[in-house]
């Protein structure tokens, strides 16, 4: 495939478990700066698209190109140093450190074992910290042991520890699971305030939170595309209805 | 921001920890103890080292290895093959049928030195080769595991799997080991008699000395963000990898400098107690080091000091009157340990500590500091804020 102005191009990607074909011949375009969901029944394959496109699973097939540099073949650090962030469904955060570690240590310098070694907490890092935690609404609690943080604010922590690494593509595996309503509004504002000058990719069942961030949606069913396009044309989608929203 | 003595010390805590530790093992102990108690004072401090190396690796790395006795082994025997040469020369071995090699040599046969004894006549290389054989050794160990993400109890029965095949290599190769024995009769080092009273004050802190050395560089790696990350792989190595390190590389790493610890830990061995034997080597010894750790406490690089001590003063005197139930007694006290007091002495050190009111007081103040500095910085956040 030539080179494109996507910052995400997937095509033709399959991966089989055991001859279970779990995302078959799937293509998938995310634009610069857009922010796309992704929905779909459960067992639909969409944590498995971002596991491929992370690095955590091996595609059978197809594949995967983050501004026109090929994926598949990459370790997983390697994926995220070249700009891919990704949040897991359940909040993945390290529950023995404090807030204020928990940020600093995704702070993408000293990633080597000599480099972290070395580090020095300078200024520049304790103000990205400062500038993340305000923005997902942690400053207050930066001494807190992350085990202490209600659900709702380590699903924010871990998009802050993304956040500290800047990726040009952001990918949140179910971000609003356990929120409460007002706190899933906050969320939508955030990630609103955060696709701003970066692509994310959203996974969600909540079609009320979907309505308030989605740019454009994509619907997935049993590892392909089913509809793809606005939130109002997908909604309208007869097939949609059938095998999702109608439930 | 942590100064560089802030990250050796520990802060308030840690230099209180190691002023007591330093005043127990530098003066109180060889005030109170005649030379024949510190000696033995002395040969348990050598296992302290790797202790030390199991909080690095086990309680903040969460890599369980069961076969830290290779490397104490790899270290004691570096040093014994320098020392045997030194006692082996021709004129005090000239009945031997070959005068010049050790003894145990000549008893099996050989004719001549073997060519990897060879560079252990110079002390230097043997320095180096203490502190680097058992690093490549482990170099090896660990990329073989970590980079095919082998870990958990895989990786505790691998490593003692190697360090059982080690012990049984080094018995079986008698002629160029020693075999069962070991390598015996060290009498000197550059002409110096290690066997006398005054070598072995000079000795006992010589590796005092050394083992405070090795607190402050694990300090140092755990209060660096290599530390961190340490922690925060035993949480979910899967952040961490997917946050952008190679998690591997790190584990690698702490392997290794685990390794060269408790090598340093084997050579003072060799050099107190005169000699150095599979028995050092094998899953006991390994298994015993890994309950000094925890009842030290597995996070608390002081602690598995204390631990140390502790249950080798206990096996001391136990094994005196009942040998046979101490090996029981052991494992009781493991799995109560385990049970009981996950953290150890040191735990229960530091919820004790706490109810001390001017302790209480001290500690508090520097968190207290510490808060401040993160609560300022946050209005300058938001004063900037509201001028924009
Ligand atoms: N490593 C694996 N081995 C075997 N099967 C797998 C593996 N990973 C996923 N699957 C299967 O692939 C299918 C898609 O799973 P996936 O987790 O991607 O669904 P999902 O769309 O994220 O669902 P949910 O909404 O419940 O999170 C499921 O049937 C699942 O059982
Ligand atoms: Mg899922």
């Amino acid at each position: 495939m030539s080179n494109t102005d996507f910052i995400l191009a997937i095509e033709d990607l399959t991966v089989s478990f055991d001859g279970f074909k779990a995302v078959d011949k799937l293509n998938l375009y995310v634009d610069k700066n857009e922010l796309r969901v992704v929905i779909g029944p459960n067992g639909a394959g969409k944590t498995t698209v971002l596991d491929l496109i992370c690095g955590k699973t091996k595609s059978t097939s197809g594949s995967i190109k983050f501004k026109n540099k090929e994926l598949t073949k990459l370790a997983e650090h390697e994926i995220v140093r070249a700009g891919v962030g990704r949040k897991f469904q359940t909040p993945s955060i390290y529950e023995n450190l404090t807030v204020y570690q928990n940020l600093e240590v995704s702070y993408p310098r000293g990633r080597s074992v000599w480099g972290s070694l070395l580090f020095k907490r300078s200024d520049d890092v304790m103000a990205r910290v400062y500038k993340v935690a305000e923005e997902i609404l942690l400053k207050d609690l930066l001494d807190m042991e992350a085990a202490l943080l209600s659900h709702g604010q380590k699903q924010w922590l871990e998009i802050g520890m993304l956040l500290m690494q800047e990726p040009e593509l952001l990918m949140l595996d179910e971000p609003v699971a356990g929120m409460s309503a007002k706190e899933r509004d906050q969320t939508a504002e955030l990630l609103n305030r955060i696709c701003q000058n970066r692509s994310v990719i959203v996974i969600e069942h909540d079609m009320e939170f979907v309505k308030k961030i989605a740019h454009k949606v994509t619907v997935l069913h049993q590892g392909k595309i089913l509809a793809e396009g606005s939130m109002d044309k997908v909604q309208a989608d007869e097939k949609v209805i059938e095998v999702y929203l109608g439930h | 921001m942590k100064t560089l003595s802030d990250k050796l010390l520990g802060g308030k805590q840690g230099v209180l920890g190691l002023a007591l530790l330093a005043l127990l093992i530098m003066v109180i102990l060889p005030l109170g103890l005649d030379i024949f108690r510190l000696n033995l004072v002395g040969k348990y401090l050598t296992y302290a080292f790797v202790a030390l190396s199991l909080v690095l690796l086990w309680g903040n790395g969460g890599i369980l290895s069961l076969g830290q006795g290779m490397f104490f082994g790899l270290g004691g025997y570096c040093m014994a093959m320098f020392l045997k040469l030194e006692a082996s020369d021709p004129i005090s071995t000239k009945i031997q049928t070959t005068p010049g090699i050790p003894d145990f040599m000549d008893w099996n046969q050989l004719t001549a030195l073997p060519w990897f004894w060879e560079p252990f006549k110079s002390l230097p290389f043997t320095i180096l080769a203490i502190l680097i054989v058992p690093t490549i050794f482990a170099y090896i160990i660990g990329f073989a595991m970590f980079k095919r993400r082998v870990g958990g109890v895989y990786f505790a029965i691998i490593t003692q799997a190697i360090a059982l095949i080690l012990s049984i290599l080094i018995v079986g190769q008698q002629g160029y080991t020693g075999g069962v024995n070991g390598i015996t009769d060290l009498k000197t080092m550059l002409g110096w008699d290690i066997r006398t009273d005054s070598a072995k004050y000079i000795l006992y802190y010589v590796n005092a000395l050394l083992l405070f050395g090795c607190i402050f560089l694990s300090r140092y790696i755990l209060t660096s963000k290599f530390g961190m990350l340490l922690l925060a792989m035993r949480d979910k190595e899967e952040r961490v990898r997917f946050s952008g390190y190679d998690v591997s590389d790190f584990k690698i790493f702490t392997f290794c400098v685990a390794a060269m610890i408790s090598a340093i830990g084997g050579a003072m061995f060799t050099l107190q107690v005169g000699f150095m034997s599979p028995s050092f080597v094998g899953i006991v010894p390994s298994i015993e080091m890994v309950i000094f750790a925890a009842v030290g406490g597995r996070m608390s690089l002081i602690g598995a000091v204390y631990g140390t001590l502790l249950v080798n003063y206990g096996k001391t005197v136990f094994s005196e009157t009942y040998p046979e139930l101490w090996l029981f007694l052991m494992g009781g006290l493991f799995i109560a340990v385990v049970m009981f007091f996950p953290d150890g002495l040191a735990g229960i050190y530091q919820k004790h500590a706490r109810k001390i009111p001017f302790l209480k007081r001290w500690v508090a103040e520097e968190k207290q500091k510490q808060t401040d500095a993160h609560a300022s910085h946050g209005k300058v956040g938001t004063k900037l804020g509201a001028e924009a």
